[in-house]
């Protein structure tokens, strides 16, 4: 190759090569950016925003939807979706109560089994079934929430947590943080470690970036995708579990709408909904973001919870607008 | 050798499948039927059945759009969303009379249609995430408009649309007829039918024969729209009151299962009209067959999953047999 080419190439390589990472810096940490300048201006605004109780509050409340959301990306970064999250949120809790009459081991026992086989059956329909993963979960969506209804006499019984241990798992914590809080933070970690760290983890990315070329390089794809449903039903049954023991009962009308706000927090945080590409520290932002706006809300004070589902419903189209024009550019 | 079995069974079990899928939903109907009639009391009488086909209306006239949208290829999950808005804002403007009620529910609704379908043709959101994003905002700005309160409607005209009769005929039940004849004809019958079927089909092969790809699908999403807003004046017409919070819940579930299961496959590329009535007849016989025997709700809301479940396992081979 001869200079003289080289010379007439480069600015636009490097023109290219600027827009793409600007691009993707936006893509990958936009969620953060927003969070801090929401951080700063709930400082200014609302006297009570930045005390150390209001922002454990936030942390509390932002701690059962990122424990969903983190299964959620494990399922989005596959290309997949689950919008079975919600109906096991309140499987969970449910189930959570009733174990808990054998101790705080089969509160948490029972309804991992029961969500995991629930998100193994869910991935066998998709992963080996081949299909549409949101038909599959919407499905589920509503036959977990039949299965809710069915096991407390159509809805009108809550069962209660009968052991001590457990609530105090939900309500207590440690230096002002709440388990809940410690809980949802480890499963952040392990999962960022899982996803690049491991074998699995980097199959996970490869699946969701393109299917036929895992295939090809003898990836199993089938596996990998049946692996992120039972991850995802997994998570949905333990944040469940905790929520119950945060409110001391299985409220069976809990985690409707769950599904939405947990994968907005996910596509906000920059995981591409077509997979392949995204961070599980990106949904932790995205979780944070929601949950602050959620608690600048409330702090105005005036204004209902319907505004949430407005202000959020814009946010994530205004993000996916964004996200889409960015993914354009940066394969051009 | 093996391949020679391959040849041989491959094309029976292509021919049964296609049987199954293409026939399935006429067939799961004639043996609901059959069940109620020897099984339930009272469930083959004209007041019956009149009362099922006023309850399926709204259903059905969603999923016409709906199966529109999937004709393309897209989904549309704000159809609920539509439905709370168009109940919504019908009280507001009430003491106009008729028309302009119903026009400015139609435009509201239409209104959400077209940032739909801006969203998927124009920037190239992916249809799910679109429509999620109208799901969650349209139903809080109607919750918004309405303070989160039920508003009970007393005008008679308005009333008649889910109430009354013409010539012993319910209002809701024509205007079902003429959606889906109004839909029939322009899937089967005219050029705009015919393109969008074929970008269904292969959304890169219409853009490069020259079709406008972006115009017809922005125009789909509308329709769908339009469709849902329609539903949702009806809905609030029968109960008799704008009740966004739970107007349409659900509904895109319901829809898409009644598209599905009449045989228009999620991958686009056909749109079955008449199994899509097929397909929410039969929806709303299950619901009511398991109604009228006294099975709870949570049960006949899992066996409703099951179902979808079922339908859309043997619809999923369905390209590939083709």
């Amino acid at each position: 190759m001869t200079v003289a080419i080289e010379q007439s190439v480069k600015p636009a390589v490097d023109n290219r090569a600027r827009r793409e990472l600007i691009a993707s810096v936006l893509q990958s940490y936009g969620a953060a950016v927003a969070l801090v300048v929401l951080l700063v201006v709930g400082a200014f605004s609302f006297p009570t925003f930045l005390t150390f109780s209001n922002l454990s509050n936030i942390l509390t409340q932002s701690s059962f939807p990122l424990i969903v959301a983190v299964g959620m990306t494990f399922v989005i970064l596959t290309g997949g979706i689950d919008l079975s999250v919600g109906s096991m949120f309140a499987l969970g809790g449910v189930l959570a109560a009733y174990g808990s009459s054998w101790g705080i081991v089969g509160a948490f026992v029972l309804p991992l089994v029961v969500c995991g086989m629930i998100g193994l059956f869910q991935g066998l329909l998709v992963a080996y079934g081949k299909m549409a993963p949101f038909i599959v979960t919407l499905a589920g969506l509503l036959a977990v929430r039949g299965l809710v209804l069915a096991v407390t006499n159509g809805g009108s019984t809550t069962p209660l947590i009968k052991n001590p241990a457990f609530t105090a798992v939900g309500q207590d914590g440690i230096f002002g943080i709440h388990w809940t809080v410690i809980v949802a933070l480890v499963a952040v970690i392990l999962g960022t470690l899982a996803l690049s760290r491991t074998r699995a983890g980097q199959s996970i990315f490869a699946v969701g970036g393109s299917e036929s070329a895992s295939i090809f390089m003898g990836l199993p794809v089938a596996r990998v995708k049946l692996s992120v449903y039972i991850v995802s039903g997994l998570c949905a049954g333990v944040a469940g579990a905790l929520n119950a023991g945060y409110s001391s009962s299985g409220v069976p009308i809990v985690g409707v709408g769950l599904e939405l706000s947990a994968i907005s927090a996910v596509v906000i945080g920059g995981t591409l909904l077509v997979g392949g590409r995204g961070s599980l520290a990106g949904t932790l932002a995205g979780v944070l973001l929601l949950s602050v706006i959620q608690n600048m809300i409330n702090q105005v004070g005036s204004l209902n919870s319907s505004v949430q589902a407005v202000v959020s419903g814009v946010f994530l189209a205004i993000v996916v607008v964004i996200q889409t024009v960015l993914s354009r550019s940066q394969r051009l | 050798m093996t391949e020679q079995t391959m040849t041989v069974s491959l094309p029976t079990r292509g021919v049964g499948l296609g049987i199954l899928q293409t026939y399935g939903v006429y067939l799961a109907i004639i043996v609901l039927l059959l069940y109620n009639f020897f099984f339930t009391p009272n469930f083959f009488n004209i007041g019956n059945f009149r009362t099922q086909f006023v309850q399926v209306v709204p259903a059905l006239i969603v999923a016409l759009g709906m199966a529109l949208v999937i004709g393309t290829e897209g989904i549309d999950l704000s159809v609920g969303g539509v439905m709370a808005l168009a109940a919504a804002v019908m009280p507001l403007y009430i003491g106009y009379g008729l028309i302009p009620v119903v026009m400015i529910a139609i435009v509201v609704g239409g209104l959400v249609g077209v940032i739909n379908g801006s969203l998927v043709a124009f920037i190239g959101v992916q249809p799910i995430v679109a429509t999620l994003s109208l799901m969650v905002t349209g139903r809080g700005i109607a919750l918004l408009i309405a303070h989160e309160q039920l508003v009970s409607i007393t005008d008679p005209t308005i009333l008649a649309i889910g109430r009354g009769t013409v010539v012993g005929i319910p209002c809701s039940m024509i205007i079902a007829v003429v959606a889906v004849l109004l839909i029939a004809v322009l899937v089967n019958r005219t050029t705009f039918g015919k393109q969008l079927i074929a970008i269904g089909g292969s959304r890169r092969a219409a853009e490069l024969s020259g079709l406008p790809v972006k115009r017809i699908l922005l125009m789909v999403y509308i329709l769908c729209a339009v469709l849902a807003a329609i539903a949702g004046i009806i809905g609030t017409a029968r109960l008799g009151a704008s009740v966004p919070s739970t107007l349409g819940n659900l509904i895109e579930l319901s829809a898409i299962t009644a598209v599905v299961v009449g045989g228009t496959p999620l991958t686009g590329g056909q749109v079955k009209v008449i199994g899509t009535i097929a397909g929410a007849a039969l929806l709303q016989f299950i619901s009511a067959t398991l109604n009228q025997h006294n099975v709870p709700d949570a049960y006949s809301q899992i066996a409703q999953a099951i179902i979808i479940l079922f339908a859309v396992y043997i619809q999923r081979g369905r390209l590939a047999v083709r």
